[in-house]
């Protein structure tokens, strides 16, 4: 485990969580969803957040975008100094790409609703269709096109809206194993051109070390802290890395670490 | 002992069921020879109950089976219809077998199974409705399209008021100006009140029991409230208002439904991306809803229909409705038919311009 991050930034973290709780209110009754979760986001940091299904995850980006109100504690994200840019955007679990517009408007929609003029934002919607191999499909519906396009336009549309902060719920989910290596490396390209801030939801701790300067592991139901790793592996990464020995210590060493760790929170529980 | 003693029949076995169950189906018989079958098997079968004197007791079982063998026919022939072909296929079907009922009865009425009196021939329904359409009825003052083959003739002696008093003499204008009219000042305030109240929880609990309760309220019974409602009872206004008020709670209650069923995270994405208050209606709400919107619609065009032509039945000196009642009480059969005619090609137009709306504002819907 090295605590030694790639880029240890000096200035105040980007996202501020604090001691956040969510309770659902139910038929059965209160039903906590995220207990006393806190988490600070370095301004550029790439954060992977991994847990069991059905802990939480999505309920915290919802939060964390402002979609969902939180029960207690706090959530920031601190504005950059350009206020034209958003705050955040999502890339939703379930895609959530308009079925009533075609590829490139839901790409371009975000900068249309910042009133960015037709011609520019489609140039930038058709740059990133390209980057994403989406070009021939930009005028498309949605229903035209495969589920592993589909998350990809979602993607795409969030990129293309130029956030401060992107908030990505398990983006390449959905995507048969070829597509998904393609489509990391790409992430892992655009990240590098880009460095913006980013809580990236997955279920693969491999995906998860492959792309994160930090993983954060959540338990069960409800959804807490486990454990946090800092991943100290050089950058620039590809899909190449996966297969160094760095990287397989380093998932050795987490796997050992996680298995201390669900034993301890189980020995808790019980 | 025999139950290992199976497993290997049955895997043996199993080979050999694969190529039976994948072969495709005996590729059919040629089109001409299909349709062959068809007619010797329908003219074997409708023959023999002739000639044994059991076809016109027995006249709808025969038209039963006759319908039953088709569907069998054309099953077979669809199975086997390259796709280049399936358009023709299928607008064959859609318009061949109305062709034929009619055919059939034509000739059930020709042979004096079915009174004409009371079902007269669709080739004398089709006479009287050229007789309507080409004869001006003096006595009423009306014809059924206002003899649009005079528009060049008024037009010179008249100008446009000319024109427009042959408009104002047709029985079908009359009808649909009403159901138009009616249409649009009840669908589209009724779809507003229904997004409103599919968005805002207060307004809906505050409306919905009262909505529904008014919904299922047969329009043509509050008429007589509506007439008196009117500075001029019998004029176009409460006609006008009653077809109004079936389709805005129609839509009303549609449109709500379709609002409510919109999947939450399409408005979270909208929100996150930006859109809010009007953007959020005209980009996520109202595109989401208007599949629903437009089953609404496609209701609410029938209840309008059934509304008019009730109220034309009661209370009207001229539309079609008022003119099939006309022929009824005269005992005219076929014009009174004539006039359903009508009306369902009233309704035919009118469901195509929806369809042609719905295409227009949704180019993303499938197929
Ligand atoms: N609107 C809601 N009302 C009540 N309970 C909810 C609601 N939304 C989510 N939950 C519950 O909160 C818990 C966390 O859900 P969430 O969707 O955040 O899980 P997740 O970690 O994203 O799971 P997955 O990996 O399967 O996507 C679940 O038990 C879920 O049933
Ligand atoms: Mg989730």
């Amino acid at each position: 485990m090295t605590e030694t991050n790639a880029r240890a930034p000096e200035t105040a973290p980007r996202i501020v969580t604090r001691n956040v709780t969510k309770v659902y209110d139910t038929v059965a009754g209160p039903m906590v969803a995220v207990d006393d979760f806190s988490l600070d986001v370095a301004d550029g940091e790439f954060v992977c957040i991994v847990g069991p299904s059905g802990c939480g995850k999505s309920t915290y980006l919802r939060m964390l975008a402002g979609l969902d109100t939180h029960s207690s504690g706090t959530i920031q994200i601190r504005p950059g100094s350009d206020p034209k840019k958003p705050l955040n955007s999502v890339v939703f679990q379930e895609y959530a790409v308009f079925p009533w517009k075609t590829v490139i408007e839901n790409v371009a929609f975000g900068l249309q609703m910042r009133g960015v003029g037709r011609a520019e934002r489609l140039e930038v919607a058709r740059y990133w269709l390209e980057r994403v191999g989406l070009r021939k499909f930009a005028d498309y519906y949605p229903h035209q096109i495969s589920g592993g396009m589909k998350q990809r336009v979602s993607i795409v549309r969030a990129l293309a809206n130029d956030p401060e902060v992107l908030l990505m719920d398990e983006p390449l989910g959905a995507l048969d194993a070829q597509t998904r290596i393609v489509l990391q490396d790409e992430l892992l390209r655009i990240w590098e051109e880009t460095r913006k801030t980013v809580v990236y939801i997955t279920h693969s701790l491999d995906e998860a070390i492959l792309l994160g300067d930090r993983v954060i592991l959540m338990t069960a139901h409800p959804g807490r802290l486990l454990a946090t790793f800092h991943i100290g592996i050089q950058r620039p990464r590809t899909v190449e890395t996966l297969n160094t020995a760095e990287f397989a210590e380093l998932r050795g060493a987490i796997w050992e670490q996680l298995g201390r760790e669900v034993t301890r929170a189980m020995e808790m529980q019980s | 002992m025999s139950v290992p003693a199976e497993r290997p029949l049955a895997a043996a076995g199993s080979p050999v069921g694969d190529a039976t169950i994948g072969k495709p189906p005996a590729a059919g018989l040629s089109l001409p020879a299909m349709l062959g079958i068809l007619a010797g098997v329908c003219l074997l079968w409708n023959g023999v109950l002739y000639l044994t004197g059991l076809w016109a007791p027995l006249w709808w079982l025969a038209l039963f089976v006759d319908f039953v063998l088709i569907v069998l026919v054309a099953e077979r022939i669809g199975r086997n219809v390259p796709p280049k072909r399936r358009k023709l296929y299928e607008r064959t079907l859609a318009f061949g077998f109305p062709v034929l009922a009619l055919v059939a009865w034509q000739l059930i009425v020709d042979a004096g199974i079915l009174n004409p009196l009371w079902f007269p021939q669709p080739t004398r329904i089709a006479a009287a409705l050229w007789d309507l359409t080409v004869h001006f009825d003096r006595f009423s003052g009306t014809s059924l399209l206002g003899r649009p083959w005079l528009i060049p003739w008024k037009f010179e002696s008249d100008g446009w008021a000319g024109v427009w008093s042959l408009f104002a003499e047709s029985h079908v204008w009359a009808t649909l100006g009403r159901v138009a009219a009616g249409f649009v000042i009840g669908a589209i305030p009724g779809i507003m009140l229904g997004v409103v109240m599919g968005i805002n929880q207060t307004v809906r609990l505050m409306l919905d029991t009262t909505l529904s309760a008014i919904y299922v309220l047969p329009k043509i019974a509050i008429f007589p409230i509506v007439m008196l409602m009117f500075a001029d009872p019998f004029g176009e206004g409460p006609k006008i208002a009653v077809v109004a008020l079936s389709v805005f709670f129609l839509m009303a209650i549609n449109t709500m439904a379709g609002v409510r069923d919109i999947d939450p995270v399409f408005v979270m994405a909208g929100r996150n991306y930006g859109a809010r208050g009007l953007p959020l209606y005209r980009h996520v709400i109202i595109p989401a809803a208007l599949p629903v919107i437009f089953a609404g619609l496609r209701l609410a065009l029938g209840t309008a229909l059934i509304v008019i032509i009730s109220i034309e039945f009661l209370r009207a000196k001229q539309g079609v409705g008022y003119m099939t009642f006309y022929y009824w009480e005269v005992l005219n059969p076929e014009k009174m038919y004539a006039g359903l005619v009508v009306v369902m090609i009233l309704g035919v137009v009118l469901t195509y311009g929806l369809q042609w709306l719905q295409k227009k504002l949704m180019p993303w819907a499938r197929g």
